[in-house]
């Protein structure tokens, strides 16, 4: 008869880089059920729209997240942009599109990074991380800063980039993409990462459907959707197919991440290959009156804007779910029956963002 | 349903709604609350392949509003949130925090 | 030997967006290699000589932040790292924000910006350092005078 406990696990945890607390029940060294508490990070900037007006949300909303502010900042006024029938020049298209994705190569290097640590491999968390700064510094060239970028608005881009710094750009990527190749080896054939992800964590296809997860979480599961084929940005004139695997596990998820950073390189070069001349914002007039939910695909997976708008300056409701609120149920599922040592790798397989989780 | 209809339904119908959708393959997406002049407006999505479908219910302040949980089980998360926000009365959800998913310093901050 | 030969630090994430919590793990990182000043990151409390909160202070993460201070050993020091930990930044404003780090814990540097640079957050964890000797110093005195 083995004895049933319950661990507590977190807020503070020295694999967590952020706070989540999850009760653990244990039979002897077997987790067979996890309860989530969350609120730690909780701080009602949904709200904030009440006091900040529809242009100035654009600054909280990059700030739901660190990780990928860019996109939060994108995906709001993607659906501020719909909501007041506004039409981004092709540039401005063109512009996001690249930003987008060198916010999905960082943050994913980042994942693989705190993947490392989380099976002790301290030499590949440095090299993840160091390969990143290459991107972080193509962020600072291009817009000015490291985390927060600041260059969406209401109507376009804030800033442009020159041909000279485009041709720099796909010299740096293609740098990059040989140095990831080498740390990739390491990720997917080394025999003691391979010991720690493999047939551990499974999700079948049917509990992803069920549990509705999304991004790569999903995609290792075999489900082939992405929401950057629904089309916003320049995202219809590039040639890109979702990255799926169909086995589900923890290996899986890492070896999707990897392969989607390559297609993330694929995805800038088709978009400097074909950016068109010219503006990169047009003036918006008037307020934002009227509904719409806008998707987005973040490197953790589809996000959804809701904008409601009532034709003042101040919006009426804006509302993000994010994805890892939408990947929590599939994490839970994981964990069951598993050890409990192998808890951290699970939780940080579906990338968690408590930031965005909680907002 | 067309791809990005929001259907506007009755409280009690909720439950049979959904379940027709959970029938034809959907998943859940999200739930969202929004306070209206007098009341509150629920809307449920679903998804299916890039297809995205609304349910919305118009609610007055005191309404119940019969939980999807058993249904679609990650519903519980989506109604203990709006729960804890907007103290919208949620009956039988399937693991219920009573309030405690997020500990505020203000309660039901969208009330 | 002086303890600011190899100080090890403790970090945990108020209720930051993420930026300079993710800004305070690069700075350990090769390029800006906070490790060459003898700097440990742990996660353990009872290890750590400097905190380093990132994000404001919300009801519920007030007692965890109380916590883990009241875990460390003197002398320690406290960094809050970015506005929103300075004083809730752009959050503010926010229904569940109660304000910077110090409104649970004593903060002796603050360090400013949305979000913080690696190089603001070394020149931060150098001051605390400093200060680390300094409070030592004052702890052997008190001590001898007792």
């Amino acid at each position: 008869m083995s004895v049933r406990s319950i661990v507590p696990f977190g807020p503070q945890h020295p694999v967590l880089p952020e706070p989540i607390h999850l009760d653990l029940v244990l039979e002897d060294e077997k987790v067979v059920e996890a309860v989530p508490s969350i609120g730690f990070v909780h701080r009602g900037l949904e709200k904030l729209v009440e006091k900040k007006d529809y242009q100035q949300y654009v600054y909280v909303a990059e700030r739901i997240c660190g990780i990928c502010s860019f996109m939060h900042g994108m995906g709001y006024c993607e659906a501020v942009e719909h909501v007041m029938n506004v039409e981004i020049p092709p540039r401005a298209k063109y512009l996001r599109t690249i930003w987008c994705e060198m916010s999905r190569i960082h943050s994913h290097l980042l994942w693989l990074g705190l993947l490392a640590d989380a099976f002790g491999f301290e030499s590949l968390f440095m090299q993840s991380w160091r390969l990143r700064e290459k991107i972080l510094d193509m962020f600072e060239v291009s817009t000015g800063g490291r985390v927060i970028f600041s260059v969406n608005m209401i109507g376009g881009q804030r800033r442009d980039m020159d041909a000279q710094m485009l041709s720099m750009f796909s010299k740096v990527l293609d740098d990059m993409e040989r140095e990831l190749r080498e740390i990739s080896k390491t990720f997917l054939n080394d025999y003691a990462v391979q010991s720690r992800l493999k047939d551990v964590g499974f999700l079948t296809k049917e509990q992803a459907h069920e549990l509705g997860a999304v991004g790569p979480f999903m995609r290792a599961s075999g489900i082939a959707l992405d929401s950057r084929k629904l089309g916003y940005a320049a995202y219809p004139d590039i040639d890109f197919e979702p990255i799926t695997s169909q086995v589900g596990d923890s290996y899986a998820r890492c070896d999707v991440r990897i392969r989607e950073i390559f297609q993330s390189f694929d995805i800038i070069r088709q978009a400097i290959a074909k950016i068109p001349e010219g503006e990169v914002a047009v003036p918006v007039k008037g307020m934002p009156s009227g509904e719409h939910f806008m998707r987005v695909e973040q490197p953790r997976g589809e996000a959804i804007y809701y904008v409601k708008g009532n034709g003042t300056k101040f919006l009426d409701r804006v509302r993000v779910r994010t994805p890892t609120f939408a990947n929590l149920p599939g994490m839970l599922e994981t964990l069951k029956g598993c050890q409990l040592a192998d808890v951290p790798i699970l939780i940080l397989t579906i990338d968690p963002c408590i930031s965005c989780t909680e907002r | 349903m067309n791809d990005g209809e929001i259907l506007v339904i009755d409280t009690e119908a909720l439950v049979t709604e959904v379940l027709k959708l959970k029938h034809q393959n959907y998943r859940l997406v999200q739930i969202c609350a929004t306070k209206t002049g007098e009341g509150y407006e629920l809307t449920y999505s679903f998804g299916k392949d890039y297809e995205f479908v609304c349910l919305r219910l118009n609610i007055k302040e005191g309404d119940e509003v019969s939980s999807i949980s058993d249904i679609y089980k990650p519903a519980f998360l989506y109604e203990n949130e709006i729960h804890d926000l907007f103290d919208i009365q949620i009956k039988m959800i399937s693991q219920d925090y009573h309030g405690n998913l997020y500990r505020m310093k203000t309660k039901t901050p969208y009330k | 030997m002086k303890i600011s030969k190899s100080p090890w630090i403790i970090h945990y994430d108020g209720s930051s967006c993420n930026g300079c919590d993710i800004e305070v793990l690069d700075s350990l990182m090769p390029k800006y290699d906070l490790e060459r000043f003898g700097v440990v990151n742990t996660g353990n409390p009872k290890h750590a000589d400097i905190f380093l909160v990132t994000g404001g202070i919300n009801a519920q993460n007030k007692p965890v932040v109380q916590q883990i201070y009241s875990q460390m050993p003197f002398p320690k020091v406290v960094v809050a790292v970015g506005i929103c930990a300075c004083n809730g930044g752009i959050f503010k404003e926010c229904y569940n924000i109660l304000g910077g780090v110090d409104k649970a814990i004593p903060v002796d540097i603050y360090v400013p910006g949305c979000a913080a640079r690696p190089e603001a957050i070394i020149d931060g964890v150098m001051k605390a350092v400093a200060l680390l000797d300094k409070k030592r110093e004052e702890m052997k005195k008190e001590a001898k005078e007792n």
